[in-house]
Order: C-alpha cells, then structure tokens, then sequence
C-alpha cells in the first residue's frame, strides 16, 4: 500500500472578499524514503497543500475535502486529537523562516524536550538526553553548551538545524519541509541540503519539499509536482520534468532560472502575475499567460478546464495542446534560453 | 544585568528628586502664604509670624527644600528654645491642619488602599485576561462581541457613576450590604469584605474592560506568528499553544498596563476612596486639597510619584524575566 497519498484535495477559505479555493483537485502520492518536490509561484497552493496534510488548518471558514491518506489514517477525517498525536510523531514539518519559527522566549533544549513530552511518556531528564542526542545529529557543535542557548544567540542555518532536529526527534515517517533554505545564505543552504538528505537516508523517511528554486528539487527530489493557480498542471519524475518538460508553465519555469553553463544569454520571465485565487481564470487558469497557445485553440483554453491528463509513464500535464505542439514548443523556448538560438 | 539594574534604579532616585524639586517649588510659589495656612479663623499677625519661623519659611527657598529632603531621612527639630518638637525620621513634615506629623498619616491611610488597590488589581486582571483568552479564540464569532462590548459597557461609565449606581442600589435601596465603614482585615474580616466588595468591583468593572482587549489583541496578534505554528506541528495541544507559547510571547504589553495600573491606584483611588468613604491615600489626598494643607498634599503626590518610579522599575525588571532577548541590553 502506498505510504502517502492525496486525492483530489480541495482546501478553501471562506473570506470577506469571497471564496478563496486555495487548492482545487490535487492528486498525488509519495513512498517512503522518496521526495515529491512541490513547486510553484506564491500563491500557487503548495504551501497550503502541506499544511493540510498537517492538520493546520483550524480557523473558521477552511473547508477541506477529498482525501489524505497516510500509512492508512485517512486525515482529512480525523479528529483533531487523532491529528495532534500525529503532528510531530508520526508526521513532522520545518519551516521557511528559522528566526520566527522557534519561540523567541524559550531555549532551544526546552523546545525539544517539549516536542519529546508531548508524543512519549518520557522523564526530562531522559527527553533532555534526547535532545542532546538529537542536535548532535544535525550538527550543531558544543550541542552540551548549546541546548541552553536562546534561539537569538543562534546563526540561521544553526536555527534550522534545531528546526530539523525538533522536526525528526520522534522518528516521523513523514517530513514537509516548506522552503527550507530559502531564508539562509547560499553556502548554508547547502549544508542543510545535504543534512536532510543524510538524515532521510538513515530514517527512510518520505519528504515532502516545497520550494520554488529548481534548483534544490534538481538535487534532492525523485518526483515532482508543479503547482499553478492551486491546481497540479504537471507531475513528473525528475529526469522526465526536466529533460522533457510538457506544460507551457513547466517550460516558463525552467526557462527563467538563471544559468551559468547556458550558451544562450538569455533568461525568460513569464510575463503577468499570478492568478488572483478569488477570480481565477475561466478555462485553463494558466491561459492568460500562456505564450504556446495558438490561434487554434485559444478558445478552447478560454472555456474549457483541461484536465490532468497522463502523456507517459505516469508523466501527467494539464493542458489542451496536443504532443507535437507541446514539444514543439518546449524544444523551440529552452532552445532560445539554452543554445541562445 | 546588574549594571542594567543598577542603573535603572539610579535613574529612578534622579526621577524622584527632580519630582520632589517640582512639588516642592510648585506648592511653595502658590500665592496662598504658607504661614498664613498654619493657624485658624482666631489668627492674628504675631501667630503667623512665629509659625513663619518655626517652620523654617523664612528661610530662602533652596534651603527650605534642603531641609525637607534631609528630614526625610534623618528627621527634623521644628522650631526653637522652649516651644520646639521633633518630627522624626523620615519626616515627611507637619500638617497644622490636623495639628499631626504627616508621616504617620500617610501611614494609616497606606494599608486601606494597599488593601483597595491589591483586591481590585486581581479582580480585574485575572478575569480580564482570561475573558481577553476567551474573545481571541471566539475571533468573529458573537461569543467574542459580546465579550467586547460588554467590557465595553464598563469601560465607558467613569468610576463614580458604577459607585454610585453600587452604593444606591445594593447598600441603600436593596440592602444587601450594609454601609461601607472600613475596618481593618485583621479586625473584622467579614466587615472588612462587606465593605471592600463594592469598591473592588467598581475599581475592577472600569479597568477589565481595557485588558479584556489588550489581551485579545495582542493573542491575535501572536497566534500568527511563525512559532506559534510550530508549536501546533509540535503537536501540543491547544491548551498549551495558548498558555505557553501564545500568551507568553504577548504578555509584555500586558505587564506594562498592570504595573503601572495598580502603580497609579496605589497612589491613591481619589474617587472611589470617597464615594466608599475609605480612609485611604486618595481620601487624604482630597481632604489636604481642599483645606489647602501643603505638607500633606506634597507627600501624596511624591508617594504617589514614587510608586510610579517603582513601578517603571519593576516593570522593566520583569521585560527581562519575559524576554531573554532584553537581558542582553
């Protein structure tokens, strides 16, 4: 049985300026010891994804359906104490922004100890070794002195690597990590790169990142979903996504990294804004800014919501334009930025 | 950290010596003649002028205010040859409206509003924060505007009208209690609440009502702070979020208002003391402002100063306690 998997998920938010569907159909799943990569603009969804997988959407007016499943406790269902003695057991998340993420007010060792008491019927004094244990293993060093830091007194990378340990003390099968590094410098991104590999390694366990920077997911996923407008517009493994990216979108977004082994000096944005989630587009919502559309069938993709179609091998898009335009289109756009043709 | 303490209390001594110059040069530049004060309706020239040198007015301000500082701390020989008296440290001067030493009038009236203020400060604070608790967690719900506005309600009437209505209602036209008539608690215990429960209640009624919102806000505030989520990934429960981390993080403002609150009742509660007929700080306060009885108005005022530094101080003291990261400064 599949370890994780999410089926046509919908999460909305009732506002004062309207119903606001944050996540519309969403469909995946994950083994344990892979990475699913999640990947989209702000507002695209993928952070909500993660947080409803986490049972963190409590206040008024969130309506989720569809359908969670993990290791068979089906989580939309659940109870919120069946959720919470989950949260941080057997499913754990780390967070953007290690200087707001841990309490300001509290030591780090506390914070720990407190992640070790809430799931296990443990002493402090053996909840603190565990701690100790723990933040040696994300390599923090003088962790004996440092446990009784405040989070102030720590670097960010250090903050984020309290953050992974508090996240994997109790051993989770599962871990969101949503834009884990993208608040740190570049050579400390790294580093925390490699830990959570190391750490997922040892554990087995199954991660879901959530990121906008292709490049991490280049490093670290197996499989990747990108989301747009809170809809899966593409799925694929890794290779497949990359090498042969389907959806205009997809195309748009490898098209705009920037590049330093690219012949080519170009480096393509994807013109307009994101999608407003109140009043998404009718059709395609990816369509006013979609440049492979053609004469053809615009007006398909102006009235009809493509949907999430398989074009190989599990390799699944969300659009109306049939292969030889698709591919035509991708070779033509990564052509430009890549050969500089 | 003890040079931060430190410091802090030297600039609260600073405070209160510049507060006392200002009392002392305000009170004494009023046209009212400071001797003239000293005796009755039977007065005449010569009792004026012997007052005038008994109490050391004839001397130059600066030395007047020298001596006033100094008898607070080592006490003060009024007067000179046969008729003198001593007025014994820390003599806070002498009242010839009451014909008593201001220091042991303060301290009769202290323990009243100490009692006033304390009983007060926990009947307000205590429910306030937790109805405050309550309304963050009822957040756009009627729950929450009902507890908003019914604070609100208290909020808006001044304390002499809820008093008044209390008194009126409960004491004279129900008689539920008798007359408030202070005693003190190791007296008459149950006297002493019959009388002390109305006051209590209106001091707490006039002042929940702004921490019911304080509390309320500044937990909205924190609850959409990136910690507090963390601590729900944690897999606390909801009860401990709010406790411990919610409530923590946003108690600062909170100590802050209380501190200075209970600092500013401590002072003296002019109104209430009256209405309640209390003989506390406030009520000395009022009579001395009325009769013009310098010495004693001065004293309220530096007591009631003094808490206010005292209170800054402690406050400050316990930003520290909260917040780790104040300690570095």
């Amino acid at each position: 049985m599949t370890f994780l998997f999410v089926k046509d998920l919908q999460v909305s938010f009732q506002t004062e300026d309207g119903l606001v569907r944050a996540v519309d159909g969403v469909t995946f799943d994950l083994e344990k010891g892979k990475t699913l990569a999640i990947v989209g603009e702000s507002g695209s969804g993928k952070s909500v994804t993660s947080q409803a997988i986490m049972g963190l959407h409590t206040g008024r007016g969130v309506k989720i359906s569809g359908e969670i499943n993990l290791d068979g406790t089906d989580l939309v269902a659940a109870s919120d104490s069946t959720l919470r003695s989950m949260r941080g057991n057997s499913m754990a998340m780390i967070f953007q922004d290690p200087f707001a993420s841990l309490h300001p007010f509290y030591r780090i060792g506390n914070q720990l100890v407190e992640a070790v008491t809430a799931h296990r019927k443990v002493s402090k004094k053996e909840a603190r070794a565990e701690a100790l244990r723990m933040l040696n293993k994300v390599g923090i060093p003088n962790a004996e002195q440092r446990i009784d830091d405040y989070p102030h007194q720590l670097s960010g990378g250090m903050r984020q690597r309290v953050m992974i340990a508090m996240a994997l003390i109790n051993g989770p099968e599962l871990l969101i990590a949503d834009e884990p590094t993208t608040a740190l410098d570049v050579t400390v991104q790294a580093q925390i790169l490699e830990l959570l590999a190391e750490l997922q390694a040892e554990f087995n366990t199954a991660i879901i990142l959530i990121t906008h920077d292709l490049g991490i997911v280049a490093d670290m996923a197996d499989e990747i979903v990108v989301m747009y407008g809170g809809r899966i517009v593409e799925r694929a493994g890794l290779n497949e996504l990359f090498y042969q990216p389907q959806m205009p979108y997809t195309v748009g977004l490898l098209s705009s990294v920037p590049r330093l082994d690219s012949v080519g000096n170009r480096m393509l944005s994807i013109g307009g804004q994101p999608p407003s989630l109140i009043s998404l587009p009718s059709g395609c919502v990816f369509h006013p800014r979609c440049s492979a559309m053609n004469a053809g069938i615009e007006e398909r993709c102006k009235s009809e919501r493509p949907d999430l179609r398989d074009v190989g091998e599990g390799h699944m898009i969300r659009c109306h334009l049939d292969d030889q335009e698709r591919t035509a289109f991708a070779t033509k756009r990564l052509a430009e930025v890549f050969i500089g043709e | 950290m003890t040079a931060y303490v430190t410091r802090r209390l030297l600039t609260g001594v600073l405070i209160l010596v510049l507060l006392s110059m200002v009392v002392f040069l305000v009170f004494n530049a009023l046209p009212a003649d400071p001797a003239a004060l000293t005796c009755g309706k039977s007065c005449n020239p010569q009792v004026i002028a012997a007052n005038r040198i008994r109490l050391g007015l004839d001397q130059p301000l600066y030395l007047q205010y020298w001596e006033f500082v100094r008898a607070i701390f080592v006490g003060r020989t009024y007067g000179s040859g046969s008729a003198t008296f001593e007025c014994s440290a820390p003599c806070l001067g002498y009242s010839f409206r009451k014909g008593e030493e201001v220091t042991p009038l303060i301290l009769k009236a202290l323990p009243v509003t100490l009692w006033l203020s304390m009983g007060a400060f926990i009947l307000w604070l205590v429910p306030g924060v937790l109805l405050g608790i309550y309304a963050s967690r009822r957040r756009g719900r009627w729950q929450e505007k009902v507890t908003l506005g019914a604070a609100l309600v208290g909020y808006s009437f001044p304390s002499f009208f809820i008093g008044l209505l209390f008194l009126f209602f409960i004491v004279i036209r129900w008689q539920l209690l008798p007359y408030p008539n202070y005693v003190s608690p190791f007296e008459d215990p149950v006297q002493f609440l019959q009388t002390m429960i109305l006051p209590w209640l209106t001091l707490a009624l006039v002042f929940m009502a702004f921490y019911v919102r304080l509390t309320r806000n500044q937990l909205l505030e924190t609850y959409s702070e990136d910690y507090i989520r963390t601590a729900r990934a944690k897999g606390l429960s909801e009860g401990t979020v709010i406790r411990k981390h919610a409530l923590r993080a946003g108690l600062t403002p909170i100590v802050t208002a209380a501190g200075l609150d209970l600092a500013g009742l401590l002072g003296g509660a002019i109104i209430i003391e009256s209405i309640f007929s209390l003989p506390g700080v406030g009520k000395l306060a009022i009579s001395a402002v009325v009769d013009a009885d310098l010495a004693v108005i001065t004293a309220t005022v530096l007591l009631a100063g003094t808490f206010i530094v005292i209170a800054n101080i402690v406050v400050d003291l316990l930003y520290a306690v909260i917040d780790p990261r104040v300690r570095l400064t």
